[in-house]
């Protein structure tokens, strides 16, 4: 189970790198909560892995470890605000520069397509 | 505690000038002479004391933790710097008077001299090391002011900031040195540093430290190969020049030597680095000061060429050489201090400072021309003056050595050769300025300047004529005692008198007479000799040096900071790559012993589930919706891990974000291109895999290595104290609202600051609102179908029921503030989608703002009220209470807490979306006009 668990945690990671590394703003935010999954899901295996042990007393003998989950409790509410504050920007970013690049401005391509125009020219 | 009065007042000083600039020039120069006084005269208090051969010590502590106190110290040689420094300073201040014009700022001059004054006085009497290394840098800064004093003539701004680089860098090297002299005796306690030399010269980091401090010294000192720094700072006002470049700043580097001579002298390293370095500079100094057409050029010159001499003297690993070297310290500084302020009354009243115009001025000004005759005599070694005194004592100094072996001879040699450039060059100064015919169209016609601007060079050439003529009355006893504290044993004997006898000394006396008068005689080969050899401006090949290294510096940073996002984001992947990744080679087993739970279908359903829909997700991430759709796949199923795994508070808490999320993504998508364009190329995108790869192995191995390894926590103390200490069963809800409800405070505060900023930048967004999609399909005609509307209004009294329901057990059972308040925000979202948000606005007239104001404020407000029951910030307090028809129930400050929870994340959440949810209205010209 943990290896499968630490394995779903790296596939995780590693989508969500792939797509924060892309130059467009949604699939960076897209990219930056499969992150979130990732690193809520690392930061819960902190407490270990244990089924059918809730950390409600009297209902089982032996308990999950809670205060990771405490803390990840905050940080999905959290990282809801900062997706959300994000994804915001991205639009403004949108409605104030024209496009919806990480830079603000599409790169220019240094290319050969300049120089072919040269050429046929 | 008068002695921390010395160094405090010329610090106090630098306020005065600042304040009493405005009643005038001498009323601002009379008032800043006071306090140095001051100090001079406390110092001179101790001038009995010190003579009996005491040290005076005082100290408060600083920091003592570093080994860092405010400690002085005052013994002979410090003694000796301070009536120099402080001395020369007041003749400076009344030079000054005169000396600028009406057009500078005198407040301002003064204040930086009185700055430089402190820094100096600091150096001669600090009792430790970093204390000193302290006053040493700001001398360096303090001099950078006063250099650049004139910061419109580019020459004052390029040698201000040569002299900062120089002198700076040399002092980075004097810090390091110190250190290592500290973390040998263990101390910066200067007391103790000299008291333990033996230890020092023999322990195996003495070469490294030697070689640092005297980098430091040799740079502040201007000593081959860093002379080339001085000339460039002749560009300061003459005042400065006196000051500094004469007396006191290139000073400091020979203070430092003679300070640590007892703990660095006497080894051979020592003799080569030191006596070599001050022979060549020496030796360079006086024969490019013959060249130099501006007065002030020659000054600069020559006082390399006679620092190089006191080097060589403190280099010669002999006694009298060193008490040689203290005495040349105190000639120098007075008869070049006053020719420094004699070619500035030139330059005053003549308008220049060129050699080649300057002629026959004896006619104009005889007096101050007999002043600068009689400094420039001692300067060559004439005898009844005190340059002729030390140099005898050089020369016999330098017959006494034996250290190159049977090369030895070649010094006194040298040291002849020296001294006669040094007749020639100050022949010329007296020849070519005074007389020599006629002067050339010099800007003005000299005359002599006002009558107190020649005082203080008078009151420097009597002291050159006493001190040459009655040497032992007038600064035998200072010689003596300063001499004690450089050597730190008994001064051996050495007769302080103008004749002695026929010997060797004086004919090599004869010798430099002669062959400088030769030498001046017969300039004009040497001239042509000398213009063979293209001149290379120092200034040029520093400020190119330093440009080329900005230019590099420059293009590394455009490479590293294109503007790029993209790029930034890699570097610092593969950069958290290298340092993650390099521990875990060393971690040869990643898996622990703790017990692995088996494999069930039901996880390998939902794993494989999960990776299938993350890997989709990255695979059509440029069709945006589908991508959007299997990543909220990923996200239930994460809310189903934590279901499995124990932790339903979390898996409700995901489960409703996710909606959250995947509604507000969908609505921004609107706004946004539907699909992203075919853009990287396939190298980049396998580069991209690789780092991202990487990084996903690194994580899934940590994440491992941690889940197989036994736990060890801090939660046993929250599971045994949840119900007894904070009245719930919930552990999880408990820790939120009551063990670290400070966090949860905090947490909510950051909610809603994200939830009013992304309000004000929704409130001004001119966004394109499309009127199809990428396909140009258009939107249906029928946004809120009537089915949809009927349902979830009759739903919404019944997730608002649930919601308060999951909200009043959260204490005890799964549930609570964060999870109730996402419920309702879902309930009342729905309601939004369902009829739109012109249907809603008469129906919920809330503002939303206020809600998350309110939850905070109740969360605070409950925090506060443990105070008045003298308990610490939000100390929680619960009880049980018997209702009937109810049964009973408990009562719980926390829950009051929750309250303020529940009410900040209904708030932000439908802030957020209901005024994204606007945009798509013609609400949002209301809301554009309103923001």
């Amino acid at each position: 189970m943990e290896a499968t668990y630490a394995f779903c945690v790296g596939v995780l990671t590693t989508c969500g790198f792939f797509l924060v590394l892309r130059g467009r703003t949604f699939t960076v935010v897209m990219g930056l909560t499969l992150l979130s999954y990732a690193v809520n899901l690392f930061l819960f295996a902190s407490g270990r892995l244990k089924l059918d042990g809730a950390a409600v007393l009297g209902q089982s003998s032996e308990y999950s470890d809670p205060l990771p989950q405490a803390l990840v409790l905050t940080a999905i509410v959290i990282g809801f605000a900062m997706t959300a504050f994000l994804v915001i920007l991205a639009m403004r970013s949108r409605a104030d520069q024209g496009n919806d690049h990480v830079d603000g401005q599409i790169p220019a391509k240094p290319t050969k397509s300049v120089a072919q125009s040269k050429r046929n020219s | 505690m008068n002695l921390l009065w010395v160094v405090l007042l010329p610090l106090i000083g630098t306020l005065v000038p600042l304040l009493t600039a405005r009643f005038g020039r001498s009323v601002c120069a009379f008032s800043v002479a006071v306090l140095p006084a001051w100090s001079l005269t406390l110092a001179l208090m101790y001038a009995g004391d010190i003579f009996d051969g005491q040290t005076i010590r005082q100290s408060i502590e600083w920091i003592p933790i570093m080994g860092l106190d405010l400690s002085f110290r005052l013994d002979g040689l410090s003694l000796l710097f301070l009536l120099l420094i402080l001395g020369i300073g007041l003749l400076v201040i009344l030079y000054a008077r005169y000396y600028l014009s009406e057009k500078d700022s005198m407040g301002r001059f003064y204040a930086y001299l009185m700055l430089f004054m402190t820094a100096m006085v600091g150096i001669v009497t600090s009792n430790n090391l970093l204390q000193l290394w302290m006053f040493w840098e700001l001398t360096g800064i303090s001099s950078f002011l006063l250099i650049s004093f004139w910061s419109h003539k580019s020459e004052a701004r390029k040698g201000a900031r040569m002299a900062l680089t120089v002198t700076g860098a040399g002092g980075l090297a004097l810090l390091a040195g110190l250190l290592l002299i500290g973390n040998m005796v263990d101390s910066y306690d200067l007391d103790t540093v000299l008291a333990n030399g033996e230890l020092i010269r023999s322990h195996a980091h003495y070469p490294i430290a030697l070689i640092l401090i005297l980098l430091g010294a040799f740079t502040k000192s201007a000593q081959f190969p860093f002379h080339f720094w001085l000339p460039h700072a002749m560009a300061a006002p003459t005042p400065v020049s006196a000051y500094l470049h004469s007396a006191t700043m290139v000073k400091a580097g020979i203070f430092l030597m003679a300070r640590f001579y007892p703990v660095l002298a006497g080894t051979d390293l020592w003799f080569l680095v030191v006596s070599l370095t001050g022979l060549t500079t020496l030796l360079l100094g006086a024969y490019i000061a013959l060249f130099k057409h501006d007065l002030k050029g020659l000054l600069a010159y020559s006082t390399i060429s006679h620092l190089g001499l006191i080097t060589l003297l403190l280099g010669l690993n002999s006694d009298l050489a060193a008490v040689a070297a203290v005495f040349h310290i105190i000639n120098h500084a007075t008869f070049k201090a006053s020719l420094f302020m004699a070619a500035g009354i030139i330059d005053h009243e003549s308008g220049s400072r060129d050699m080649r115009k300057l002629n026959g001025l004896w006619k104009y000004m005889p007096y101050t021309a007999t002043l600068a005759i009689v400094a420039a005599l001692s300067m060559a070694g004439v005898p009844l003056l005190n340059g002729f005194l030390s140099k005898e004592m050089f020369f016999a100094e330098t017959l006494n050595q034996s250290m190159l072996g049977s090369l030895s001879w070649m010094i006194p040699l040298l040291a002849t050769v020296g001294a006669a450039f040094s007749v020639a060059y100050s022949l010329r100064f007296i020849h070519d300025v005074f007389f020599n015919g006629e002067p050339i169209d010099l800007p003005k016609t000299p005359k002599e300047p006002p009558r107190y601007m020649k005082v203080p060079v008078e009151i420097l050439v009597t002291l050159c004529l006493l001190v040459g003529i009655f040497p032992a009355y007038v600064v035998g006893d200072l010689l003596s005692v300063a001499s004690f504290s450089v050597l730190a044993h008994d001064v051996p004997v050495h007769s302080l008198s103008i004749w002695h006898g026929l010997n060797i000394p004086l004919l090599m006396s004869v010798l430099a007479m002669i062959g400088g008068i030769t030498i001046y005689y017969n300039r004009r080969h040497l001239f042509q000799f000398q213009s063979h050899f293209d001149e290379t401006d120092a200034k040029h090949v520093f400020e190119g040096a330093v440009q080329s290294l900005v230019t590099a510096c420059q293009n590394v940073i455009k490479t590293l900071e294109n503007g790029s996002l993209q790029r930034y984001i890699s570097c610092l992947l593969v950069f958290t790559l290298a340092m993650a990744a390099f521990p875990l080679l060393d971690l040869t087993q990643n898996t622990g012993s703790r017990p692995q739970i088996p494999l069930d279908g039901v996880t390998i359903t939902g794993a494989v589930l999960m990776i299938l829909s993350a890997i989709a997700t990255v695979i059509w991430h440029r069709r945006r919706f589908a991508a959007l759709i299997f990543l909220s796949v990923v996200g239930l199923i994460v809310s189903l891990a934590f279901a499995q795994f124990s932790a339903p508070d979390l898996a409700l808490t995901q489960l409703s974000v996710e909606i959250v999320t995947i509604i507000l993504l969908l609505l921004a998508l609107f706004f946004l291109p539907q699909s992203t364009l075919k853009e990287s190329s396939p190298s980049r995108l396998s580069g991209d895999l690789l780092i991202s790869g990487l990084i996903g192995c690194v994580i899934g191995t940590i994440c491992y290595a941690m889940l197989t390894t036994p736990p060890n926590t801090i939660s046993d103390f929250f599971i045994a104290n949840s119900k007894t200490g904070g009245g719930g069963t919930n552990v999880v809800n408990v820790i939120l609202v009551d063990f670290r409800g400070f966090d949860t405070l905090g947490e909510i505060v950051v909610l809603g600051i994200a939830a009013l900023g992304i309000f004000k930048l929704i409130a001004k967004m001119r966004i394109f609102l499309p009127i199809s999609d990428d396909r140009g399909r258009a939107w249906s005609n029928d946004p809120h179908p009537m089915m949809f509307e009927t349902v979830s209004q009759s739903l919404l009294p019944l997730a608002l029921l649930v919601s308060f329901y999951i909200f009043l057990r959260g204490h005890n059972v799964p549930g609570g503030g964060f999870i109730a308040g996402l419920i309702t925000a879902v309930a009342i979202i729905q309601q939004y989608i369902a009829h739109g948000v012109l249907w809603i606005k008469p129906r919920i007239n809330v503002d939303y703002q206020w809600v998350i104001a309110s939850g905070i404020l109740i969360a605070t407000a409950t925090g506060l009220g443990s105070w008045i029951f003298d308990r610490p910030f939000l100390t929680s307090w619960f009880d049980y209470v018997h209702l009937p028809w109810i049964g009973e129930f408990e009562l719980a400050s926390a829950m009051l807490f929750d309250v303020g929870v529940y009410l900040t994340v209904v708030g932000a959440v439908l802030l957020i979306l209901a005024n994204l949810g606007k945009l798509t209205t013609s609400e949002r010209i209301n809301t554009e006009e309103n923001g």
